[in-house]
């Protein structure tokens, strides 16, 4: 297993150089993550497997959308599931915190998702406690129409968290740790629909991380973005793959080079190749994926 | 045939103008005749209820006929002197001059005094009926747009709130009054009227608020429930406040139907005349259990079921543009209500 750097292919022009100066093999921690880490912090080490899939078979009512997939999603890396549209990669993302239980019709026909070795899926598990861990990002950005720091805080209310002073530092952290602090530090109590459409979608994230899941899903975050805000949120992720397991779909074969260290490539509903993002783009096993990521189809 | 064109985009005579213009006009004069409508309606109300709202002196309000209780009206001669009082003034009056006692009078129901009772009344039945109508509606709306699965049962669910919704108003009236009045013994009372209004309200109110509830992006639901919310609590959270002004929007029409609505509280509610304000009650549980004066049928009363006359005739008018007012008023509170919920949440 390859504890690799991030595979920065194509860096974003408006990276710091000093996102490429600190790419050492270790990466440091930014200085915002505290010692008494959340719950995920501490729990995986970097590279084991967290999200375990295997022999995956899904239903939307009787068309089968993810046929027999397995997968194994390592801890603090950034795992990228490519394909052309239509291909379950963002059916497969919604079963990892099962928000696919919110569509009347589906169903898991066969197989496991072990996620820290449990079954998700199995009857006793409590959706709540496993979207906490399991925070998500989505295709259109949804902040509430709510000031951003009700934004913030709102999971954290949710578990019960009244202390007005951990709650101020914990919207400082998490709005530092989108990057987002800066721009709207004099405006916390503006509405989160004030900001522009790639602030928006950061202050999601920073919702995201402020309930510290371990994993964090992101449904083609940057699709409705321009590439100067796609380029900070693919900055962002790479800022947060040190403290949390980021699974990203894309459909920019570019961003999944850019900041994944791992990527799968789904086709119709299967799993055609999962390897290191470096080989996936360069030397693909299969044909498909060649095809695919050479650009002649899809 | 016409002038030959003095340029290639000279407009020429055809038929597909001609339509267009004829057509204009149809839809103009369709929107003038109901604003026409309007006028005329609200203009008449405006110009024969003014008589009896205001008046020449200051304070320039008719303040008896707001303030007071209906009553007969006296008409005599004394003294060479013609008088026109209520009933209270002119047993005052006959106390002071003991001759007036065996003067000929004329007297006239209902057409002295004011309509206090019927405004105090009215604005009980709005809000009683409202809160326990946006209540269960907006419950069942949340149950059936959040909640529930679609399948039979849902649709028949469905159809039986459309249903509802044309049952004619008297028919509601009626089984207020079997229900309610008789087989619950509530007798005619608010209590009574509040359900019956309410229920002939609720279809109105399931519907808009379904309405409002789908207007709510399903992202912020996604998103809330991403967060590790329950679904009550997405819903409590990030759906309904979201949801609300269009839910307030939607009884704003209720509130002119339940206030206006006449056949639902003839049987259930609605006292021709009573003596006592609502308010002077022995218990407190009485207070629900009482009937009370209203001015939709007041107006029925003063218009249909006494002997007609010059001096009814202000009342009818008077009692109307009150009741326009009363309607206009609770209206506006709700809609600042609902634009101040709007302005908090904008999406």
């Amino acid at each position: 297993m390859v504890i690799a750097a991030p595979i920065l292919m194509d860096t974003p022009p408006s990276a710091p150089a000093k996102s490429s100066a600190e790419k050492p093999s270790v990466r440091p921690m930014p200085s915002f993550v505290p010692s008494a880490a959340g719950p995920g912090a501490s729990t995986a080490p970097i590279g084991k497997t967290l999200v375990d899939i295997s022999h995956l078979d899904f239903f939307y009512n009787t068309s089968q959308a993810l046929h027999d997939i397995n997968l194994k999603i390592e801890a603090k890396n950034v795992t990228a599931f490519i394909g052309p549209s239509g291909c379950g990669k963002s059916t497969l993302l919604r079963c990892l915190n099962r928000m696919n239980d919110l569509i009347d019709g589906t169903r898991v026909a066969r197989g496991t998702i072990k996620i820290h070795g449990v079954d998700i899926y199995q009857p006793d598990v409590d959706v709540i406690e496993l979207r906490k861990r399991v925070g998500m990002v989505f295709q259109k950005s949804n902040p509430f129409p709510k000031s951003i720091y009700e934004n913030i805080t709102f999971g954290l209310r949710l578990q019960g968290m009244n202390d007005s002073a951990k709650l101020d530092e914990i919207v400082e952290k998490s709005l530092r740790g989108a990057a987002l602090w800066d721009e709207v530090k004099d405006r916390l109590g503006a509405s989160g629909l004030g900001l522009s459409g790639g602030q928006q979608q950061r202050l999601c994230i920073a919702r995201a991380i402020a309930v510290e899941p371990e994993v964090i899903l992101m449904d083609e975050p940057c699709s409705a973005l321009d590439p100067v805000a796609t380029a900070k949120v693919e900055e962002l992720i790479q800022e947060l793959r040190s403290r949390f397991t980021i699974i990203i779909v894309t459909h920019n074969m570019q961003q999944a080079a850019r900041c994944s260290d791992k990527t799968a490539f789904f086709y119709l509903g299967k799993l055609i190749e999962f390897a290191d993002t470096r080989d996936i783009f360069t030397k693909p096993a299969n044909a498909q994926t060649e095809a695919y990521v050479s650009g002649r189809f899809g | 045939m016409s002038a030959p064109a003095a340029h290639l985009f000279q407009s020429q005579p055809n038929a597909a103008r001609r339509s267009e213009r004829a057509t204009f006009w149809v839809f103009r004069a369709a929107t003038y005749l109901v604003l026409a409508c309007g006028l005329g309606v609200f203009g008449t109300i405006f110009f024969k209820g003014a008589g009896t709202v205001f008046k020449a002196e200051a304070p320039f309000i008719n303040t008896t006929f707001f303030t007071e209780a209906p009553e007969s009206l006296y008409i005599f001669e004394f003294e060479g002197k013609k008088h026109e009082m209520g009933d209270r003034e002119f047993r005052a009056f006959k106390e002071k001059y003991p001759a007036a006692a065996k003067v000929k009078s004329e007297s006239y129901v209902y057409s002295a005094g004011g309509i206090f009772p019927c405004i105090v009344g009215t604005v009980l039945l709005v809000i009683g009926s409202m809160t326990i109508a946006l209540v269960l509606g907006v419950c069942a709306a949340i149950y059936l747009n959040e909640y529930a699965r679609d399948g039979m049962f849902i649709r028949f669910v469905r159809l039986a709130i459309l249903n509802l919704a044309g049952v004619p108003s008297i028919v509601f009236g009626l089984f207020g009054f079997g229900m309610f009045v008789i087989s619950f013994g509530w007798h005619v009372s608010l209590l009574a009227g509040w359900f019956t209004l309410a229920f002939m309200v609720l279809p109105v109110v399931i519907t808009a608020s379904e309405e409002s509830l789908k207007a709510v992006p399903k992202g912020f639901r996604e998103g809330s429930l991403a967060l590790g919310a329950t679904k009550w609590q997405t819903i409590r959270l990030n759906v309904v406040p979201y949801a609300l002004p269009g839910i307030l929007t939607s009884s704003i029409l209720g509130i002119a139907r339940v206030a206006g609505e006449t056949a639902p509280i003839m049987f259930t509610a609605a006292y021709v005349v009573r003596d006592k304000l609502p308010w002077d009650v022995d218990k407190a549980g009485d207070f629900f259990l009482q009937g009370v004066m209203a001015l939709p049928y007041h107006i029925y009363v003063v218009s249909s079921k006494i002997p007609q006359n010059e001096y009814t005739e202000r009342v009818q008018y008077g009692t109307a543009f009150v009741f326009l007012l009363v309607v206009a008023l609770i209206a506006a509170s709700s809609i600042i209500l609902r634009n101040k919920l709007r302005s908090r949440y904008k999406w």
